[in-house]
């Protein structure tokens, strides 16, 4: 029992950054129903740029642990955002009129282009994170001893995805951002300007994965320039176990793959953990086409 | 069309020279895998730009092929070219049963689906599975091909047997496009809620198009297996299938000489460049967007998409 109670939340924890990184995924779709390949690769950015300032700027020792690292965080944000930005304006706007397929390509050109820039700028090589950039004090819940890190990961997390929840909810923006992902043409007619909401939707999302870039960074302490495929697989795996263009889903989704892929490495095999996230896939898709909280949307005729 | 045929005749005739004209094994190794490629992308060709299912797994129906070959010729001493139907037949029996379920999904599920059956099949030969592949050194010691009593094992040997098969894969697929299959599939990709109005079963098509594909990729993993004489896990990573795609999709989705010419630039041109090794990929992955944004439906794009356009801006006056 209270090994399962570890990986439950070993798996919440990792999910949490699934969840993150989904999130950008789910939110690129929900509007332009495009699949962002290049996203794995803007959290790659945010891993390595969290490094280098972490290395340039010295934060956790001017402002503390966690006020170092809130800094870091929000610095980095806002760097790979404007990258985000200026990735939608020379790979994908040119091609908001053409066939799904050509967008599909030139967003895989994108995502090799971004990586191996990546590599060439940082090198091939694992780059480690400092140890202990987070004191490391152990909590203990229903006898269960676990890290901090594990719990502020997750706690970010949520608080993150909370906030993007109330926002695309409760502000005119997300009110124009729901409004452009159903009917971009009739959000146009009701003077809603779309080229702001898919702009802000490429601010919001990569900020969030360059969180979580951050974020594995300290917790895994080894980065290297190719973390974002896989990460950006699952990530958008998630996002279609839990229906995409839904932001609910793309957590409820992140927060699930994470915890059965804890579950599938810890009871079944370690080397099957990335096969296991793929297996969910395809069996929740023949099960659910839309994903779990996706709604029924008529194909296009 | 005249014009064509005599393009066509130079080229062979030039392409069956090369091996005595230059007998640099370098640059025969090179054409080798562009005629490796070319088969490939042919393969996917005929599921990507005929059916218009977008398939970003097909490494794994090449890898299907090539252990199959690899495994059965190591254990049971078969020569390996006499496993090409073998091999086929296996990539195709797995592609039924893995696409079944999944091919009436809508494009870009597809997508993300045949990348997890990629990765799946890759993780799967890692780990060894059933004690068969090796892990992930994977199979090697794969003996050499023979015709005729005569062993294939220096380039321009494998550059004949190769490119055979590629001109096979050429007028096979060429006859497809002419039959009745083909005719039905251009239609469904056109429009399929019409094609199926029209009493077209297209989840029956679309399903034997995707088998098609991983026959001949599996045929294209033993001339693979025969010619490194070794499979491992790496030769089929994601990255392969989305070279084969963009072979595909850069050259002319749809076109034969179209993917010829794409696996000519995606394979053969980044050897040109081989003192910027670390910088290719770079320039790859640019070309990828600039080709989108420029010329999106590839270089020699196919001539019988004028048709459609013509009856559908002339209305009546077909």
């Amino acid at each position: 029992m209270e090994f399962f109670l570890q990986q439950l939340f070993n798996g919440l924890a990792v999910g949490g950054i699934y969840a993150l990184v989904a999130l950008g995924y789910t939110m690129v779709y929900g509007v332009m129903k495009l699949m962002n390949f290049a996203h794995g690769e803007l959290f790659t950015m945010g891993a390595f740029l969290g490094l280098s300032f972490l290395g340039i700027f010295a934060f956790t020792e001017s402002l503390g642990p966690f006020g170092g690292v809130l800094v870091l965080i929000l610095l980095v944000m806002a760097m790979v955002a404007l990258m985000g930005v200026l990735l939608e304006r020379v790979a994908y706007r040119p091609l908001r009129s053409s066939p799904r397929l050509s967008a599909i390509v030139s967003a895989l050109g994108a995502s090799i282009f971004l990586q191996n820039a990546i590599m060439l700028i940082y090198g091939a090589r694992f780059q480690v994170y400092p140890h202990g950039i987070l004191p490391n004090i152990p909590l203990s819940f229903f006898g269960v001893e676990i890290p901090l890190l594990r719990v502020l990961l997750l706690l970010v997390s949520l608080v993150m995805m909370a906030g993007l929840y109330f926002f695309v909810q409760k502000t005119q923006i997300g009110t124009a951002i729901r409004a452009a992902a159903i009917d971009q043409d009739a959000a146009r007619l009701m003077g809603i300007n779309v080229d702001r909401v898919i702009q802000i939707v490429f601010i919001i999302g990569p900020a969030l994965g360059a969180a979580a870039g951050v974020m594995v960074g300290i917790y895994y302490g080894q980065i290297n320039f190719t973390m974002g495929w896989i990460f950006g697989l699952k990530a958008f795996t998630a996002a279609i176990i839990g229906g995409i263009g839904n932001i609910p889903g793309a957590m409820l989704g992140g927060l699930l793959l994470g915890v059965l892929e804890a579950m599938g490495a810890a009871y079944i095999s370690t080397a099957w953990k990335d096969a296991i996230a793929f297996a969910v896939l395809i069996l929740i898709l023949l099960v659910r086409p839309r994903g779990i909280l996706g709604e029924r949307v008529a194909d296009k005729l | 069309m005249n014009r064509n045929v005599f393009i066509t005749s130079v080229l062979l005739a030039f392409f069956a020279c090369f091996p005595v004209l230059f007998s640099n094994p370098y640059w025969i190794g090179v054409l080798n895998d562009i005629w490796l490629y070319a088969i490939l992308g042919l393969s996917l060709n005929w599921v990507v730009g005929h059916t218009g299912l977008f398939n970003l797994g097909h490494a794994a129906y090449y890898a299907v092929g090539a252990y199959t070959a690899a495994i059965i010729s190591t254990h049971f001493n078969i020569p390996i070219l006499w496993l090409i139907p073998v091999a086929g037949f296996t990539a195709g029996l797995f592609a039924l049963v893995v696409a079944r379920p999944i091919i009436h999904l809508r494009g870009d599920y597809l997508a993300i689906v045949t990348i997890g059956v990629g990765e799946i099949v890759r993780i799967a030969l890692e780990n060894d599975i059933f004690g068969i592949t090796g892990g992930s050194n994977g199979i090697f010691g794969i003996p050499r091909p023979e015709i005729f009593d005569m062993r294939i094992r220096r380039p321009w040997q494998f550059y004949y047997l190769i490119g055979g098969f590629l001109l096979i894969t050429i007028w096979f697929f060429y006859r497809l496009e002419q039959s009745r299959f083909g005719r039905a599939l251009n239609y469904i990709k056109e429009d399929e809620t019409a094609a199926e109005g029209s009493g077209i079963n297209t989840a029956w098509y679309k399903l034997a198009a995707f088998v098609i594909g991983a026959v001949w990729a599996g045929m294209a993993g033993t001339l693979f297996a025969a010619k490194m004489s070794t499979v491992s896990p790496g030769s089929f990573v994601f990255w392969e299938s989305v070279l084969i795609f963009a072979i595909v999709i850069l050259g002319g989705a749809g076109s034969i000489p179209g993917v010829i010419l794409g696996a000519f630039l995606l394979v053969g041109l980044p050897e040109f460049f081989r003192n910027f090794a670390d910088a290719r990929m770079l320039f790859f992955g640019a070309a990828m967007v600039l080709m989108m944004i420029f010329r999106s439906r590839g270089l020699l794009p196919p001539l019988t998409r004028k048709y459609a356009g013509v009856s559908r801006a002339g209305g009546g006056d077909a």
